[in-house]
């Protein structure tokens, strides 16, 4: 359980990810989603808007925020923030590419008190 | 390395507002330094009215204190007047000696009172209203003295006259055309508001001329002297003939100057691209504005400029204003004098102190003046912008939105301002009008979007905006809601819906990254609101070519099922004209069981609708369905919805024509295709109308000669009957009508634009011409949404069935 916190766990090809997508990975502490933004970056956040817990992977993402499929709020991808004036935050996840493949950590980065 | 140098001049609203509009931009591009003349950080202008009228603060309305400008690292000189700039150096100089160099140089300087060049005029005791030194005069006059005379029925003079009266003066109007508010108002509106302030106490003196102000023993004005020779006392003066642009300063810098620094579209000087001007100092077009609205609008694009992004431009504004005199409602917009080619609508109701007048040209609402009753101003106002063609409730226009529909409010709008804090006014969001209120206080907020950005309310459904809009205005003063005079399809671009429409057929646009690319999107890849919309267009342009962005859709359209609070999905088959069979109703049962769903309901469209569905579980749900017939019923999609029916002749004693079985048809012959909004249709069989034809997208009412067809009916949010369109004879003409009708809304109304407003919008005249007047034209157009048809009529659900990418609906790991 430890070790699976704290490795770069193998999650799948950059390209089981839509460009301008997101796919959820089921973790033991709820859905993360891990986004592809339009210049393929990919981000992992908290599956769950800070407004009522809307499922942020459903949401179209632009740039490098993501729409929250229920009341549209924008989410930050780089920083799980809700874009201003809305407050609040979603958890990000450490991921990464290593020769197209997408690696995720499952311990979020501090800073995010929605974590 | 040192940042470039920004230098402004005048600590105004609409000179603040860039800056502050620049530092959302960029917070650290520029070092700023601001001069103002005025001893005090910018304050709210408007409020000054407030202000002498006692219902406000001096320090209640300072929109930016000093420790803004501090926490923005930004100089601020106050009390220093600018005397002199040096193009050539690039610097400025203040009176007291100060001096500061510049890379970009910007004017907001606005402007000055105008005062008659009669003898006297340079009295003490005879001021203008422009600014807190003027209120402090008018304040201190009131505790001394006890007649003021206000020269000028304005809007600014009637503002100051009643706050005078309110602190207690003896006060007269003097006014030199025969009737208040000339400018806005016409002979009997303008009685209704003189008989209102004259009880309130204020004296009235029209058509009178001012000869000359006359100095009392102390030195100080005492009297006022008309052409006629009479004379009347005065130990105040305040003169509010009218403003000019302050403009010294730049014409001594040699800038291009006629009645206002003229300025280009990015709001720069003509003579010099390194000094920007925004306010009312501007002559932008030949015309120089006197509200903040289109300031602000100013304000924006320049500072968009200033930030380099380069992308906005400043295209004029229409204007709207209030008298801001509490317990007067007078608002009044555009064109409300009139010509020759212009029509008036006027409603008088003296008992209730109502007037209302709308000037119409071509059947468009070009000028509007509401005294007594405003709460619609905002609604006119978008008419007027949009261009909205309202023959078609030309005769309720003048009663308000209300009383064409609009459910939820009712009576309440005309409520609002009496209303307590803890009413709701956005049901959607339950935001209550003390939390709105509070906000716009609190956040200084001046126009309706940034009160939907902050509160969420009017952002929903829409249906409280003419409320909020009230508030705004009760809140902070005048009147904000004017807007650009043309509304881009979002913040991503420059063009409306209307220009890229064209521009993706006259240019061959394929594809969403170049329809961005050709017209110069400013995001690298749209936004939620433009990526759907242009998706749609060009799948409405290019039908069977175009290839269907599936990221660029909402969710629902995604994953061909709604989403539902907990994330979970709901799926609607399409049950052809309501009609269902025991087979089919048990292979629905099977599936609700077999997939658990959480509950089965009749949906208010005729169908069935499973509710908690799994997302990983929906192909499976879906070929289940295939397989028992089923297709998809759209219920999420911008599509076609249901066809209501009733029983018709198949059984009813009083039907005329088989509604059912032409329901079917219809419904067969138009499902799949996408549309710029949902699409409701109905058949009832006889006149009693039991489908409810009438509030529908497209309603037919069987009788005994043929057929009624009715378009743009509406009954969600804002309820609209619809307009009759015409009488057709057979099956098949009915079906040719609705293709037809269908196509002209798809390749015409904007996205998200339902066929109601649609057809408000351009009119009914215009929908007859195409689709009933010209046959030609009705057949091209039945045929082009055929031939769409034949590429949307592929059921999603099967298709997803057959070669399903699992991807979209599992998840790319499970860790757990
Ligand atoms: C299921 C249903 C309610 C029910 O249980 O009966 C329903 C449910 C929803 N309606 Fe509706 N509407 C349903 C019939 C209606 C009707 C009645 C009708 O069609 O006869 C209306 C008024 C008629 C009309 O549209 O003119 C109606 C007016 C709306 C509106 C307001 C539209 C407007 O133009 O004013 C919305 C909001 C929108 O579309 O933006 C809406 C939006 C919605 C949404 C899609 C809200 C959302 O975005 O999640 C709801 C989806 C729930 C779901 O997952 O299925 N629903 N909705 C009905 C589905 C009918 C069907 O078989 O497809
Ligand atoms: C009493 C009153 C009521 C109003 N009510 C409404 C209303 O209801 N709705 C509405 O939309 N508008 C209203 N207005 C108009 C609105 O206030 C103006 O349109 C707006 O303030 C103009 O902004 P501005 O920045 O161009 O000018 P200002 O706000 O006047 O700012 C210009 C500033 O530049 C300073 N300045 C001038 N020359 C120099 C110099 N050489 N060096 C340094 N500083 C200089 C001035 O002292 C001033 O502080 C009202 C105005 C008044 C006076
Ligand atoms: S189903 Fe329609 S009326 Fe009911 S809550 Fe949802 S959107 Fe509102
Ligand atoms: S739950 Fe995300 S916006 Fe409401």
């Amino acid at each position: 359980m430890n070790a699976l916190h704290h490795d770069w766990l193998d999650i799948g090809h950059i390209d089981d990810i839509p460009r301008q997508g997101a796919r959820v990975v089921a973790a033991p502490g709820g859905n993360i989603a891990v986004f592809r933004t339009v210049d393929d970056r990919v981000f992992a956040l908290a599956d769950r808007c800070p407004h009522r817990g809307g499922p942020l992977s459903q949401g179209i993402v632009h740039g490098h925020q993501v729409a929250c499929p229920l009341h549209d709020w924008r989410i930050h991808l780089n920083t799980g923030l809700a874009v201003a004036p809305d407050e609040g935050c979603a958890a990000r996840y450490p991921v990464r590419i290593d020769d197209g493949r997408i690696r995720l950590r499952l311990t979020p980065e501090d800073g995010c008190p929605n974590r | 390395m040192s940042r470039p140098r920004l230098v402004v001049v005048g600590n105004g609203m609409a000179g603040i507002r860039t800056v502050e509009e620049l530092l959302k931009l960029t917070p650290d591009l520029y070092d700023i330094t601001v001069f103002g003349d005025e001893p005090h950080p910018n304050y709210n202008r408007i409020l000054l009215s407030s202000v002498l009228a006692g219902e406000q603060t001096t320090e209640g309305i300072v929109l930016n204190p000093r420790h803004w400008y501090a926490q923005h690292g930004i100089t601020l000189h106050t009390g220093s007047p600018v005397v002199k700039i040096d193009r050539i150096r690039r610097r400025v100089e203040s009176a007291d000696g100060r001096t500061a160099a510049y890379d970009r140089l910007l004017i907001a300087t606005g402007s000055r009172p105008f005062m008659l060049p009669v003898p006297g005029a340079d009295l003490p005791g005879v001021i203008g209203f422009r600014n807190i030194a003027d209120v402090q005069v008018m304040l201190e006059a009131a505790d001394r003295y006890r007649n003021a005379v206000v020269i000028g029925g304005g809007l600014l003079g009637l503002e100051a006259a009643n706050g005078l009266r309110q602190r207690g003066m003896q006060v007269s109007v003097v006014h030199i055309a025969p009737w208040l508010l000339e400018r806005q108002l016409d002979e009997p509106a303008a009685r209704l508001l003189q008989e209102n302030l004259q009880a309130r106490g204020l004296r009235f003196l029209l058509k009178r001329q001012t000869a000359a102000l006359v100095a009392g023993e102390s030195g100080r004005v005492c009297a006022v002297r008309f052409q006629d020779g009479e004379c009347i006392p005065a130990d105040l003066v305040v003169m509010a003939v009218g403003i000019r642009p302050n403009t010294t300063l730049a014409e001594s810098a040699g800038l291009h100057c006629n009645r206002g620094i003229v300025v280009n579209d990015t709001l720069q000087s003509v003579t010099d691209p390194r000094v920007y001007a925004v306010g009312e100092c501007v002559n932008h077009r030949g015309v120089t504005y006197g509200l903040v609205a289109p300031l602000f609008e100013q304000a924006k694009v320049c500072a968009n400029h200033l930030a380099r992004h380069g992308i906005a431009r400043y295209t004029g504004s229409m204007l709207a204003t209030r008298l801001k005199v509490t317990g007067i409602d007078l608002y009044s917009a555009g064109d409300f004098m009139g010509g020759e080619d212009c029509e008036e609508i006027v409603f008088r109701d003296a008992g209730r102190g109502v007037y209302k007048k709308l000037v119409l040209k071509d059947n468009r609402l070009v000028g509007s003046v509401l005294y007594g009753d405003s709460l619609d101003g905002a609604w006119y106002f978008e008419l007027m912008r949009d261009g909205t063609d309202v023959s078609a409730y030309r005769e309720r226009l003048v009663f308000g939105r209300q009383h064409l529909g609009d459910s939820g409010h009712g009576d309440e709008k005309n409520r609002v301002m009496s209303l307590p804090d803890s009413a709701e006014i956005c049901g959607c969001n339950g935001v209550s009008k003390g939390a709105i209120v509070a906000a716009i206080r609190a956040k200084k907020l001046f126009t309706l979007d940034e009160v939907r950005a902050h509160t969420k309310a009017s952002s929903s459904c829409g249906s409280c905006t003419g409320l909020v809009e009230a508030l705004l205005a009760a809140t902070v003063g005048g009147d904000y809601s004017a807007a650009p005079s043309k509304k881009p399809l979002c913040p991503c671009t420059e063009y409306t819906h209307e220009e890229v429409r064209k521009a993706i057929l006259e240019r061959q646009l394929k594809s969403i990254p170049e329809a961005m690319r050709a017209l110069e999107w400013k995001t690298p890849d749209g936004c939620p609101k433009c990526r759907p919309a242009l998706n749609y267009y060009l799948l409405c342009a290019w039908p069977g070519e175009y290839r269907d962005d599936t990221q660029s859709r909402f969710i629902n359209e995604r994953a061909h099922g709604n989403i539902q609070k907990d994330g979970s999905f709901s799926v609607v088959p399409r049950i052809w004209g309501g009609v269902v069979t025991p087979r089919e109703l048990r292979a629905i049962a099977d599936v609700a069981e077999k997939f658990k769903a959480a509950e089965v309901k009749i949906t208010g469209g005729q169908r069935i609708d499973l509710f908690g569905i799994r997302k990983a579980d929906l192909p499976a749900v879906w070929r289940d369905l295939s397989a028992a017939g089923f297709v998809s019923g759209h219920a999420y999609g911008k599509a076609l919805r249901t066809v209501k029916t009733c029983v018709g002749s198949r059984w009813c004693r009083f039907g005329t024509q088989d509604s059912t079985g032409l329901g079917i048809r219809l419904e067969q012959a138009t499902w799949g295709s996408w549309m710029p909004h949902k699409f409701k249709m109905a058949v009832s069989g006889c006149p009693r109308n039991c489908a409810e034809a009438t509030i529908k997208d497209f309603g037919v009412v069987c009788v005994d000669s043929g057929y009624e067809l009715h378009v743009g009916g509406n009954g969600g949010i804002k309820v609209r009957v619809t307009d009759l369109l015409c009488h057709v004879k057979t099956e098949a003409e009915v079906i040719e009508y609705a293709c037809a009708f269908i196509q002209l809304y798809r390749e015409e109304a904007h996205y998200l634009e339902r066929t109601a407003p649609w057809v408000e919008r351009v009119g009914l005249a215009h929908i007859k011409a195409r689709v009933v007047e010209d046959a030609d034209e009705r057949r091209r157009l039945a045929e082009r949404f055929r031939q769409a048809q034949e590429y949307a009529q592929n059921d999603p659900w099967r298709a997803h069935a057959e070669e399903i990418d699992a991807r979209e609906f599992l998840p790319l790991a499970t860790l757990v």
